[in-house]
């Protein structure tokens, strides 16, 4: 691990500055991502500015009725709290499936947004990654991906975002918003992630040095009836095999209203708009889910090991989508 | 000496074995107190911290330590150009010379991860900083981790553990068999995931070479470090207050040990070395790769013809071992025919070694697998077929069984599960979106003692000091001894004082094969005896005696010698994402007589939740293309959460050992042993595909 500095800011704009003077200088949530990948040498910053006294935690309600979540929340409380479960509850549950309950204690939820994949050799810097080492290869092509991506994949890059909650978030068209020394701004998380191609290192659209300074749930998107269900390798602290993050609106037994998102098949949580468009208006019955899943995953791109993935993707989508029907 | 000694039966005025005693170290551990090997302060300590390979096989062509040296704190640098020379003889009795023990002799790489240098400084933070910026160059060789039997290098495992069964013409039998069997199973490497890291403290007292290490084994593995560095053992002293489990992992002279030693020598500084988690997966062996054709043969009403059980499994190029998966087909059933095969394929991977239960735990998964198959194929109750088969004496020894009670293990096991009234049939059972089923499979597990030595003596205030270089890793034996000894010397829990833990005692056999109460056992009673002699004349105290129970469990009998357990699970599956989560577990386990039920009820609980773990999610995983283990942390070496474990009930059934001076057996690993078959077995039965596979992931039993 490489030597750093340490500071905490106290106002935002203080925090933008600290980063923006140094060369390689990183804000710190919880921590427990970015340190972990600075003891492998994955990351190596000269500066961390801890952004958790900024006084930018909490969750709120703005004017328009949209849910705010302060970005040094942490994921505990983000997913504790009553407007959350009560409005978004894919999102609760989404954060709640996620890691263990001492790390969702420090997590925060910009840091959750901008934790870097699990791809073993990402975090191994004697192996070639192109999202590390830009140029340098793609040790998973060849080697173990049995939980890599099957979506928008590259031949650069098939690591998979491995974020439960931004799973939640991308179903309720959630927006970033962040700021820097030029001001605020903000991101529509359906562009925040950007699409690997040849550039897997170039992860988001933030622009360099901005400090995430909350995530906002439109009022329009809440789904009291939304789910979340993950598939894992065991019951509790393991990453995402494939997950859904579904809502359904059903009228009549036709499809009124339905969005679907999935984690661990790409680069970022995958909106499946395809399935989306194939089920509105049509019969809200079990054969139809599945036909739209598999439309959604005829793009799919499995490797020697991780085919299953598409089986998988499809067959949970059709179990959720038929869960929330009843 | 008598050749057949007394029972034990709890004769102080207060018994103590049989008493749900807590463990006497119990608020030291949950309080902080409790001193590791990491934890010793030592004045002028350095910290060393291990480079490892990046390849799978090469040759060391250059190492580059200017910037290391010049780095803050450090002290040296220690590689195969400056490293003390160590003894190359030096093994085990049953293995022979083991390759493991030759750290840093030369520039060969032979496995990812080899340990190939270590930078020793002020503090660990400097030396780990010292140890990144130390550059290795190595010429990569094309490494072999391709694993099967087919593997052009398979040969005949040794025969340490003795020679494979060849009872009766096994094919004659197959060919005359009503129902056959014939299936291969497949199990992955797994790890021992001890809790406390590998660490080791060393330094040097004059001539003596002090250490305090996390080991199973404070007397052996003094032995062997002796022997390694070529020092008479008096001059080598090791030590374990507490270790942080071990699970087979720590019986032998850890990669923490060597270093540090060689550390302390040359630079003369007390040095420690604690292994990182990931250096823990990549330099402390693991449980080899199994591949097992599993042949049974029976006539129409399920008495077994013929067992066949032909194991191979892997081992490094540098080391024997011998992974045992055939030993309950020599045991467990009547056949008329019995042939078993062990293989050893010689791969660029990390020497193989104990992990919990060795060969048992991938053997019973095939062979007890392989049974529920032949239940099926006769539609029969898998629990009525393990009925018909019940030996008389050794299938394959012909020698009498001291105490059998696998019967009462499967009868107490079915009973608490509620067995009866299963519908045998797969796939019946439907609640929501889940299939449910129910499976069970048992074992045998060798028991024994091995020759020990304890001291005791009379203190002149009434009470008794008794040391024996055993050694807790966890299990309670520091508790359980005690109980021991003040029944032995009929006195009260609180009349004896107990030294454990140290090399300097004498002899003593490890915490490992589930023998080391039995063996401690053994020794403190034969001292206990002699003593109590002694004192009958009224000599001046104190008065100390000290037994060797070399003899007398050498001269008896042969005979077969067992425990048992019946395994019992429900587990539910998600057809549509493949998920397998265990309900219920059931076991019943007959060990002998049993010292304290708290601690005996805890390690066969824990063994259970191990063989969950085993059943559904260990498993090393390599990259065939660079021949690495690419998930040696606990993030991704998966095995259960507490999520995954559900209500487990472990009990004991009424046992006594006879060729036992205490009555007892081994309850150590048989917990682990069974479970992944009898889990394997419910799946099968919630869904109806088999699973010889193990673990059973999620992409194994999805449908589509
Ligand atoms: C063992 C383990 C298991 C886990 N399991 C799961 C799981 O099952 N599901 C899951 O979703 N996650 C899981 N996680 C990941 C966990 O959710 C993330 O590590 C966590 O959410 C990151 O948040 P943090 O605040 O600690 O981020 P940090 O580690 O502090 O930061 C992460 C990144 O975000 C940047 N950053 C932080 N705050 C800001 C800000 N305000 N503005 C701009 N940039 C910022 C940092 O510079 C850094 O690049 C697991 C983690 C571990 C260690």
């Amino acid at each position: 691990m490489k030597e750093f500095a340490y500071s905490r800011a106290n106002g935002v704009r203080e925090a933008l500055v600290m980063v923006a003077e140094q060369e390689n200088g990183r804000f710190l949530g919880g921590g427990t991502n970015l340190v972990d990948l600075m003891k492998r040498g994955v990351e190596a910053p000269d500066l961390l500015v801890d952004v958790r006294s900024l006084p930018l935690a909490g969750v709120r309600e703005d004017d328009d009725g949209d849910v705010v979540i302060g970005a040094t929340t942490t994921n505990s409380d983000a997913a504790a709290h009553p407007e959350v479960r009560r409005r978004y509850p894919a999102l609760s549950q989404a954060v709640l499936a996620g890691a263990s309950g001492q790390l969702r204690n420090v997590a925060t939820v910009a840091g959750n947004l901008l934790q870097r994949t699990r791809c073993a050799f990402f975090a191994d810097l004697s192996t070639a990654c192109n999202k590390r080492v830009p140029g340098s290869g793609c040790a998973a092509l060849a080697g173990v991906h049995h939980n890599h991506a099957i979506l928008g994949t590259s031949p650069s890059c098939v690591a998979t975002n491995p974020s439960d909650m931004a799973v939640s978030l991308m179903l309720f068209d959630a927006v970033v918003h962040y700021e820097t020394l030029d001001g605020e701004g903000e991101i529509p998380l359906s562009r925040f992630y950007r699409p690997v191609g040849d550039t897997p290192h170039v992860e988001t659209a933030l622009p360099a040095g901005a400090l995430i300074t909350s995530v906002r749930l439109p009022r329009a998107t809440a789904g009291e009836r939304s789910r979340y269900r993950k598939v894992r390798e065991r019951a509790s602290y393991a990453f995402a095999t494939v997950s859904v993050a579904a809502d359904l609106e059903v009228r009549a037994g036709r499809v009124h209203e339905v969005r679907i998102a999935l984690g661990g098949v790409a680069s970022h949580p995958w909106r499946a708009r395809i399935a989306e468009e194939e089920l509105r208006g049509g019969p809200a019955v079990p054969e139809r889910f599945r036909a739209a899943a598999e439309a959604e995953l005829a793009a799919a791109r499995a490797l020697p090991h991780n085919g299953y993935k598409v089986t998988l993707a499809r067959n949970l989508i059709q179990s959720v989508l038929t869960e929330i029907a009843g | 000496m008598t050749t057949h000694p007394q029972v034990i039966d709890g004769l102080g005025a207060t018994p103590s074995i049989g008493s749900p005693r807590t463990r006497v170290e119990g608020e030291d551990k949950v309080s902080g107190k409790a001193r590791y090997a990491g934890d010793v302060q030592v004045e002028r300590l350095a910290h060393g911290a291990v480079v490892t390979a990046t390849v799978a096989r090469g040759r060391i062509s250059g190492i580059d330590d200017r910037a290391t040296l010049a780095s803050p704190g450090v002290i040296g640098v220690i590689d195969h150009r400056n490293a003390l020379r160590l003894n190359k003889e030096t093994g085990s009795p049953f293995f022979g010379p083991d390759g493991q023990l030759q750290l840093l002799q030369d520039d060969r790489v032979s496995h990812g991860g080899q340990p190939v240098a270590l930078v020793v400084a002020e503090t660990p933070e400097q030396a780990r900083a010292g140890a990144e910026l130390l550059r290795v160059s190595c010429v990569e060789e094309p490494h072999d981790i391709a694993f099967g039997p087919n593997h052009q290098a398979v040969r005949p495992a040794l025969t340490a553990f003795g020679p494979d069964a060849d009872k009766g013409d096994l094919e004659a039998e197959l060919a005359a068999s009503a129902v056959v069997v014939d299936e291969r199973y497949m199990t992955p490497a797994q790890h021992a995931c001890a809790m406390e890291p590998h660490t080791a403290t060393v330094w040097q007292e004059g001539v003596v070479l002090r250490a305090i290490d996390s080991n199973q084994a404070p007397y052996g593995v003094a032995a062997t470090l002796a022997t390694l560095f070529g020092k008479p053992l008096p001059e080598v002293r090791v030590q374990c207050e507490q270790v942080g489990g071990g699970f087979g992992s720590k019986t032998g002279v850890g990669p923490q040990l060597i270093l540090a030693t060689m550390a302390a020598v040359l630079l003369d500084r007390p040095v420690r070395v604690a292994l990182t988690r990931e250096e823990v997966f990549l330099t402390t062996s693991a449980r080899p790769r199994t591949d097992q054709r599993v042949r049974l043969g029976a006539d129409a009403g399920g008495r077994l013809r013929a067992i066949g059980h032909e194991a191979t499994f892997e081992i490094s190029g540098k080391a024997e071992f011998i992974e045992n998966c055939v030993e309950i087909a020599k045991t467990l059933y009547a056949a008329d025919a019995i042939r078993t095969r062990l293989s050893v394929v010689p791969l660029d991977i990390l020497p193989v070694a104990s992990v919990r239960a060795p060969g048992t735990a991938p053997g019973s998964f095939a062979l007890e697998s392989a049974m529920d198959e032949l239940a099926e194929r006769l539609e029969m109750d898998p629990l009525e077929l393990r009925r018909r088969n019940e030996p008389e004496t050794g299938p394959v020894s012909g020698l009498p069984f001291t105490s059998r009670r696998f019967q009462l293990c499967l009868t107490e096991g079915a009973r608490r599960f509620g067995w009866a009234g299963r519908d045998h049939r797969p796939r019946r059972t439907r609640q929501g979106r889940l299939l449910v089923g129910t499976g069970m499979a048992g074992t045998s597990f060798l028991t024994t003692a091995f020759p020990s030595s304890a001291t005791i003596t009379a203190e002149p205030d009434g009470t008794f000091t008794v040391a024996i270089a055993a050694i807790d890793i966890g299990t309670g034996a520091r508790t359980a001894l005690r109980a021991i000894a003040a029944d032995a010397l009929g006195v009260g829990w609180d009349s004896v004082h107990l030294k454990i833990g140290d090399s300097a005692i004498g002899p003593a056999w490890q915490s490992g094969g589930s023998l080391g109460t039995t063996s401690w056992g053994w020794a403190i009673v034969a001292a206990a005896r002699d003593l109590l002699a002694r004192l009958e004349s009224g000599p001046a105290l104190p008065v100390s005696v000290t037994s060797d129970t070399t003899e007398e469990i050498m001269s008896r009998p042969h005979r077969e010698r067992h425990s048992y357990s019946a395994v019992f699970a429900e587990v539910t599956v998600d057809p549509a994402t493949g998920e397998v989560r265990v309900r219920r577990l059931v076991g019943r386990f007959a060990v002998g007589r049993v010292v304290n039920p708290l601690m005996v009820r805890s390690q066969l609980t824990g063994g259970m939740v191990m063989g969950l773990s085993i059943a559904l999610q260990e498993e090393i995983v390599h990259d065939e293309a660079s021949g690495r283990h690419v998930n040696a942390d606990f993030a991704d070496y998966h095995f259960a959460a507490n999520a995954d474990v559900p209500f487990i009930d472990a009990d004991f059934v009424d046992d006594h050992e006879p060729d036992d001076p205490l009555g007892l057996k081994g309850p150590g690993e048989i917990g682990t042993v069974a479970v992944a078959a009898a889990i394997a077995n419910a799946v099968w039965h919630a869904t109806g595909k088999r699973q010889r596979e193990l673990p059973i992931r999620l992409d194994r039993v999805i449908e589509d």
